[in-house]
């Protein structure tokens, strides 16, 4: 690899920082009192603790899964403290209320929080750690009926809601991490927007992982009811540590007839440095229902940081012409490794489903797509078009590309197509004979290459997605 | 154009150079001063290509004897790109293809860059659409050409036309066309070599590296040199491609033999 490619894909993470807030730390360790500690300290209902009790016990029985194709040291998950809150101080009233401190944070990241609130009329959802801190536009949003809280409130004040579709998509002991999560979650998202309302705003959640070695086990919630849409962005970023950190978050979405749920991240937590040490594990479970006749999922994902990403977010396409659609840009550099994808499973006739990925892979890193797409037999006419593509940065990193394709109707259509591409010498010498640099070049490459998958993202998110793209891929070169 | 008033835009002495540890240049000579057009002949193999790619700077060919002044600079000290600001550019013998970047995008970040480099307006989009249409007609080109990606899916010939194009938007001091004539037609040709005439002023120079004549046809250059095993064997005028073309390139052999027993 070239001296200039060297430098511009080795470029620091920007937002390495800790903020000093005073933690309400659990003892590290995992067991059933430690799961009452958490149920107790959040006052939950008795069927809560009960449905975290039988995730735990399920995730007893589990096995670590290993098939995926990342290398990461066995996880001591007695070594991790399962539940950390800043101090509450008082109830917030409103912004100004919130910890300075906090609010510095936020500025850090390049997003200040109110100004983001204020001017895109976007509400803010804060999570700091595993608490939520600040809800902005609740309010608004209340008028027309949508619900939009920390799951924790939720459970205090929509205990039915939540009682009905918590682990419905994602049932308690789906997989190893999703048990994990389903034991021990301390907080997240929870949206609903009831029959026939179009959220009049982007619902965003900002996150950001915060006390040193404690795991975060976020839970989202978002139900769209008969006709309703809402367009959900999520963010992320964390501060610089040197050990690593698990995230196995859970993610569900319902959405009931001809509802439409469009939900976007940009992932940036820390990757680990140069030499592959420190970084997020990003294990998470996505997966959305369509449930009901014409509704729509769709993914968009922008995935840079992390030390290994490792997430499928999903379809079920039970309902009647649903739609389901996953775009997914996802970064590795240095040491990273990512192993992405989707499933779209076709259970209803006429249901369609559209999967475009691209993977840039650059330094010594790895990247998979990992891909399911099934058609029952009860899914008369679905359609599926796939396009998995992959960029190479160099010499050392890899791609890989691991599409499963099962199909037991035959009058599904199914396409896959998949290519691999090389920024090479070659094309940065003709930019450079053009006068244009190499960062630029590698920039305008870039942005080239995800444009069918930053299309889909929200304007503001895309704008962010480029320059994080740029945080990860430039440099200062020369 | 030979105008003995001109000033020398580049002055190559004695240039070596190799790529992977094999020498391919040893030996360069030549003076070129504005206004004038030379061409290169020689085999294949005989470096012509090698000697455009290290006066463009790229990175995989490395100069390790002489010097190469444009403009009285040294241009071995700057990188690729100080040097396409700085006026020297390259029309690529296999112009690379870039997915997913849009030609017009591209054309004018090149543009841009270069113009402000010289001090320049720039042009926003809207502007610099105009200005490139403009341009476009100067080559036949089907406006079509900005929409797509830079180079990928171009036929041979669109893709040389492409690099035209460039060399007219950038306005190039010296321009060095590699094999621009490969793989076009005889009507692609004339409209290329048309282009290039246009462009050409007593003010910049262009050196054409050619294996063929029939370029020279269209694009009369001022002298023609002969290069062999990395250097300059021959130069001489216009009429010399046309003896290379009647005798072929063993010829030159035979009359320094001749010349050799007659001494």
């Amino acid at each position: 690899m070239s001296a200039a490619l060297q430098h511009l894909v080795n470029r620091p993470y920007k937002h390495g920082f800790v903020t000093n807030i005073e933690s309400d730390i659990a003892p590290k360790g995992l067991n059933e009192d430690i799961i009452r500690l958490i149920s107790s300290k959040k006052n939950e209902p008795e069927w809560l603790l009960a449905f975290r009790l039988e995730a735990y016990r399920k995730w007893l029985d589990m096995a670590e899964p290993t098939w995926q194709n990342v290398k990461y040291p066995r996880i001591d998950f007695q070594a991790i403290s399962y539940y950390s809150a800043p101090k509450p101080k008082k109830k917030l009233a409103s912004m100004d209320e919130v910890d300075p401190e906090l609010l510095r944070t936020f500025e850090k990241l390049g997003v200040p929080m109110h100004e983001r609130a204020a001017l895109a009329g976007v509400a803010v959802d804060v999570i700091f750690d595993s608490v939520s801190v600040a809800t902005t536009y609740k309010e608004k949003l209340a008028e027309v009926g949508i619900i939009f809280c920390s799951i924790s409130e939720a459970v205090q004040h929509h205990p039915e809601l939540v009682r009905q579709y918590l682990g419905t998509v994602v049932p308690p002991g789906d997989n190893f991490y999703a048990a994990l999560n389903s034991a021990v979650f301390t907080d997240g998202s929870f949206c609903f927007i009831p029959k026939g309302v179009k959220c009049p705003m982007d619902l965003s959640t900002y996150f950001r992982i915060n006390t040193q070695e404690s795991g975060q086990f976020e839970r989202t919630l978002i139900i769209a009811e008969e006709g309703a849409s809402v367009s959900y962005l999520e963010g992320c970023t964390a501060p610089q540590f040197d050990t690593n950190q698990l995230h196995a978050a859970v993610v569900e979405l319902v959405a009931l007839d001809d509802a439409d749920i469009k939900y976007s991240t940009v992932q940036n937590w820390y990757a680990g440095d140069e030499n592959g040490i420190g970084g997020i594990y990003n294990f998470v479970t996505k997966r959305g229902l369509a449930k009901g006749r014409n509704s729509r999922i769709s993914w968009t994902q922008v995935e840079t940081g992390s030390a290994i990403t490792w997430k499928y977010p999903s379809c079920i396409l039970r309902g009647e012409n649903s739609v389901g659609e996953f775009y997914s840009v996802a970064v590795t550099n240095h040491h990273q490794q990512a192993d992405t994808g989707t499933k779209m499973i076709h259970i209803g006739p006429n249901t369609r489903s559209t999967i475009i990925s691209k993977g840039i892979s650059a330094g010594q890193s790895n990247s998979s797509y990992r891909g399911l797409v099934r058609v029952a037999p009860t899914a008369r006419n679905a359609r599926n078009y796939s396009q998995c593509d992959s960029m190479l940065i160099g010499s050392q990193c890899g791609a890989h590309t691991f599409p499963y394709i099962q199909v037991q109707n035959n009058s599904a259509q199914v396409e896959h197509e998949a290519s691999t591409s090389k920024i090479g010498e070659d094309q940065l010498f003709y930019f450079a004979q053009r006068g244009i640099d190499a960062e630029e070049a590698v920039s305008m490459i870039i942005n080239g290459f995800c444009k069918e998958v930053f299309q889909q993202l929200p304007l503001e998110f895309a704008v962010e997605a480029t320059k994080l793209l740029s945080f990860k891929l430039e440099g200062s070169v020369g | 154009m030979i105008d003995a008033n001109s000033k020398t835009l580049l002055e190559v002495c004695n240039l070596h150079a190799t790529v992977n540890g094999t020498e391919i240049l040893r030996g360069v000579d030549i003076t070129i001063k504005s206004g004038e057009i030379h061409a290169i002949m020689g085999l294949n193999g005989s470096g012509k290509s090698t000697f455009a790619k290290v006066l463009a700077g790229h990175p995989a060919y490395e100069i390790t004897q002489g010097t190469v002044f444009f403009n009285g600079q040294d241009l071995s000290g700057l990188a690729p790109e100080e040097r396409a600001r700085a006026g020297v550019f390259l029309a690529f013998q296999y112009p690379i293809e870039i997915p997913g970047v849009a030609n017009d995008q591209f054309l004018r970040l090149a543009y841009n860059t270069v113009q402000s480099q010289r001090g320049k307006e720039e042009l926003d989009p809207l502007e610099f659409d105009d200005f490139v249409r403009e341009k476009m007609k100067l080559l036949k080109m089907n406006p079509d050409f900005l929409d797509r990606s830079v180079n990928e899916g171009f036929s041979g010939g669109e893709k040389k036309r492409n690099e035209i194009l460039q060399m007219a938007l950038l306005e190039p001091q010296l321009a060095i066309l590699d094999e621009t004539d490969s793989g076009l037609d005889i009507d692609a040709l004339k409209i290329v070599a048309n282009g290039v005439n246009q462009l050409a002023n007593k003010d910049n120079s262009i050196i054409l590296v050619t294996h063929y004549q029939r370029l020279l046809d269209h694009i009369v250059p001022d002298y023609v040199h002969v290069m062999e095993a990395g250097r300059i064997i021959k130069t001489s005028g216009k009429e010399l491609a046309l003896a290379l073309e009647t005798h072929g390139y063993e010829w030159i052999h035979a009359d320094d033999h001749a010349a050799g027993v007659r001494s």
